[in-house]
């Protein structure tokens, strides 16, 4: 695979479109069916659908995790025993910059795969370190916004909403931490073993998790930020 | 220094417990000293303790299963007996005491006997049954297993160091916050249980992948063996369900430890939100558990009548619509929390409408035999028990769906013989069933057919009697977890119950006895052909043992039924198809992973529950490094060479061929 200067090159966006195992077609198209797809008639699916599979599926259940801790948001949000409420500890710019940074970062994770699929090591480690490093960003931001309302005796012992809040915000923020340790492990890999086939189907599940992480921080920016502040 | 840890936590003024102790660490280290001194420890670490083989770690789930059975039935022995005897009176165990083994026998039971056999079996059967040679992730396998295995040992160590929970087997707070039980009794549950589920719910995400994306060629949805669909049933609900038990153990972890409000009844938490968390959970787990066991039965039941299942379709829709609606119905545990008749009227009819998918399937197996020619096989013998017995149960359980009847015996023993009656006679049943069923497979004998039978027996009039006599007193008023009672009208059904109890005893001794015989006998009994029951699905197309790789060449599938269709071709044209093109075969690398992974899980979670925080923050540490350390191998498979394929083969085919010719000697090919 030649080296390719700038990931989003023509070549790497089409070898991004051209999905080689033709998820979705059922009917297999015109040259039948497709080997290592997984379809019944063909045989085990190839290991980077496995891989990928497994990982959507971990997802999923990763999500349902969430929902429970939204679930209990919903249930708990007017439960404030007389402490503060949603409006009075939501700080909106410093949340709008904190959306920012993981929404970039999301952006920049997606350009390291771009880089990857062109096989550029260079581009693939320095939109790696800048997602990381938009993640580190994030996580800073969301611990200085813990530490303030500590300080202010804001905490989850409280009352129910302020542990609904705290529970579901930080588990969010301990994901972007854990996702951050991964990052880090794979940079070392890529750098130091190449792109393995192997290495390629992990840096696939990196980019799915954060992702993922993206998407549910969307649903907590609107449903504890905003509809906090104008509840 | 040892966080709450002191000598205080062992129970010298406990007698009970710390003589179990003395007898459970006094068998243990006989075990790892003969083990030490044979000179075992090289075999057992290559070929079972850091093995990926799907099949050696389906048995070892089983016996696992097995062991934590036998520990769940002797707290049953202690339960019925204390009952018996402390009628007016103290009887023998304390409350405290009392209140333990009644929780510890639903933790044990549920999460440590029941899972770890229903796994077991999805793990040993499922790939063979598919017709490849291993699941979606070998290693994520392993360290499934020893994580189910981490969370059994921290139950085990509660016998000796603390306690366990007091709190029933679903610790139900406020009673399990802190403020009324600071013991680390429900933290011995919530860590043990958290480390297991975990275990558990990368089960569910390793077979649904291997289900639907590792089949052999051929193999289609509909041509898909019953287990097989039952397996991909239960692991969807795992991934949908065991999510929520990890969130709402976390969530009372985080109130015990840090005092947050989830769950108390102070400052705005919520305690019915745990009941509604944990039944979202708790439900479909009982259908993770009995998907699987009527995957067995119908496995079973077309083998043993010579037929294709009955309305092979409709069971699949069947088992697709329990997976759904088991979703549903998690209210009916708690129709007595005041939600009102509009939602108590719509639980009730959901907990209804699912008993018309399992009506169906019960019609189909029925259907099954009519007509066939059935062979009364103990497996056989199992299934038809069931039949018998899970109808009542699910019947008694259609009683219970109706909000107003449920009010009348809500909490008593009416309920625990209900759930009794239907785990025990749906799950069990099908686990002893199969444990007869596939162990030709797993060790190449069969198992004696008189003393399986004996213990059938024994099990079912064993069962029945333990159990109607709970449903009476039920009736009659008696709420569950009595210490003590002091009513004397229920002494006679108490004392038949242990009685009951006294006959489940001998099926035991009966099945320990069918073992010893098995083994002893085991030349006798040998299953030469490796297909033991003139079976239909795939997993008999393999010699007994089967071969680590499972299949010389992986089966290209041309119907239903894969196998049967290979069987009547060969003895149609009365020979073997040719030999294949033998090539070499890639297979995954054993790993330590599992085991390590579990090693620091057992130790991070036995610091948790006794505040050891600097062990916790070394144990995660561990973990982390255990990653990267994995991460960063660079061989993940080996090869099989080509003359290794073709000699496991060669062998098979010779075995097959024998069979044909004295087939063809005996005048039974047409």
């Amino acid at each position: 695979m030649s080296q390719v200067d700038l990931p989003a090159t023509i070549d790497a966006i089409r070898r991004v479109r051209e999905d080689p195992h033709r998820l979705g077609h059922r009917g297999h198209g015109p040259e039948g069916p497709v080997v290592g797809a997984g379809h019944g008639r063909t045989g085990p699916a190839s290991k980077r659908i496995v891989v990928g599979y497994g990982f959507w599926i971990f997802l999923l259940s990763d999500i349902i995790m969430f929902s429970c801790f939204f679930a209990t948001f919903a249930v708990l949000r007017g439960s404030t025993a007389g402490g503060p409420t949603a409006a009075q500890i939501v700080e909106m710019p410093r949340v709008g910059l904190e959306t920012g940074a993981l929404l970039l970062s999301s952006y920049t994770c997606g350009l390291s795969f771009a880089a990857t699929n062109a096989r550029s090591k260079l581009w693939t480690q320095v939109f790696l370190l800048v997602t990381g490093l938009l993640g580190l960003a994030f996580v800073a931001m969301e611990l200085q916004e813990f530490i303030s309302l500590a300080g202010r005796g804001i905490t989850p012992q409280r009352s129910g909403f302020l542990t609904s809040f705290f529970g579901l915000v930080g588990l969010h923020g301990l994901h972007v931490t854990v996702a951050g340790m991964w990052l880090a492990t794979m940079m070392a890999q890529v750098q130091l073993k190449g792109f393995r086939r192997e290495i390629i189907h992990r840096l696939i599940c990196f980019n799915l998790f954060w992702h993922a992480l993206d998407i549910v921080w969307i649903g907590i920016f609107t449903i504890v930020y905003l509809m906090g502040v104008t509840a | 220094m040892f966080g709450r840890l002191s000598w205080s936590a062992i129970p010298f003024d406990q007698p009970i417990a710390l003589i179990t102790s003395l007898v459970l660490i006094v068998v243990i280290l006989g075990v790892l000293g003969l083990v030490t001194a044979r000179g075992w420890w090289p075999y057992l670490w290559r070929e079972w303790i850091t093995t990926v083989d799907h099949k050696r770690i389906g048995i070892m789930y089983c016996l696992l299963g097995v062991v934590m059975l036998i520990r769940g039935f002797a707290d049953a022995i202690m339960m019925r007996s204390q009952q018996a005897i402390a009628i007016n009176a103290p009887g023998y165990l304390t409350p405290e005491h009392y209140n333990q083994i009644f929780s510890a026998h639903g933790t044990i039971m549920i999460f440590f006997a029941a899972m770890p056999l229903v796994i077991g079996f999805m793990n040993f059967v499922t790939p063979l049954q598919l017709g490849v040679r291993d699941v979606a992730f070998p290693t994520l396998n392993s360290v499934s297993f020893w994580l189910t295995a981490s969370g059994a040992l921290l139950v085990n160590v509660s016998l000796f160091i603390g306690e366990f929970a007091r709190t029933g087997w679903l610790p139900y707070p406020p009673l399990s916050e802190t403020a009324y039980s600071p013991g680390v009794g429900v933290d011995y549950y919530l860590w043990a249980v958290q480390i297991s589920g975990i275990g558990t719910l990368m089960t569910g995400i390793n077979f649904v992948t291997t289900v639907l994306k590792m089949r052999c060629p051929g193999m289609s949805y509909f041509r898909m063996p019953m287990f097989c669909w039952t397996t991909l049933a239960s692991s969807l609900i795992i991934v949908a369900v065991f999510p929520i038990l990890t969130a709402t153990l976390a969530m009372l972890s985080l109130d015990r430890f840090f005092g947050f409000h989830y769950f108390t009844n102070t400052a705005g938490g919520n305690p019915m939100m745990f009941m509604n968390l944990i039944w979202a959970w708790g439900h479909p787990e009982v259908y993770i558990l009995v998907l699987p066991a009527f995957g067995i039965f119908s496995e079973i039941f077309s083998t043993f009548s010579g037929k294709p299942l009955f309305g092979y379709r409709s069971m699949v829709a069947a088992t697709l619509f329990i997976c759904v609606v088991s979703m549903m119905t998690w209210l009916h545990h708690f129709f007595t929390m005041g939600s009102g008749p509009a939602v108590n009227t719509a639980f009730g009819i959901s907990t209804s409408v699912i008993a018309v998918g399992t009506g169906v399937k019960i019609y189909n197996w029925i259907f099954t035999m009519y007509g066939g020619r059935v062979r009364l096989g103990v497996p056989m013998l199992w299934s038809l028990g069931f039949i018998f017995t899970f109808v009542i149960g699910g019947m008694t359980g259609v009683l219970l769906a109706v909000p107003p009847a449920d009010f009348l015996v809500h909490n008593s023993m009416f309920l625990v013989a209900h759930f009794h009656n239907v785990i025990v006679g749906g799950v069990v049943f099908a686990l002893f069933a199969g444990l007869d069923y596939w162990f030709p497979k797993a060790f190449g004998f069969r198992l004696h057919e008189g003393w399986g039978k004996a213990a059938f027996w024994f099990a079912f009039f064993g069962f029945w009697i333990t159990f109607t006599p709970l449903y009476i007193l039920g009736m009659e008023g008696m709420t569950r977890r009595l210490q003590h009672v002091n009513v004397e009208a229920w002494r006679p059904m108490l004392d038949l119950s242990l009685l009951g109890v006294g006959v489940l005893v001998v099926g035991v001794i009966c099945q320990v006895i069918m073992l010893l015989v098995s083994i002893i006998k085991r030349d006798e009994l040998r299953d030469t052909t490796g297909d033991p029951w003139d079976g239909r699905s795939l997993e008999w197309a393999t010699p007994s043992p089967a071969p680590f790789f499972n299949f010389a060449v992986m089966p290209n599938v041309e119907g239903e039924e894969a196998y049967w269709g290979i069987k009547l071709r060969a003895i149609e044209s009365q020979q073997l198809s040719p030999e294949p093109d033998y090539q070499p075969i890639e297979m995954p690398v054993n790993s330590p992973v599992g085991f390590y992974t579990a090693f620091f899980a057992s130790v991070t979670g036995f610091a948790l529950i006794w505040q050891i925080w600097w062990l916790a923050g070394l144990g995660l540490a561990a973990a982390f490094a255990g990653f990267v350390v994995f991460a960063w191998r660079d061989v993940s498979e080996f090869h099989v060479p080509v003359e290794e394929v073709a000699r496991v083969d060669r062998a098979r085919r010779a075995a097959r061929e024998a069979l044909l010719e004295r087939l063809a000697q005996q005048g039974a090919l047409p």
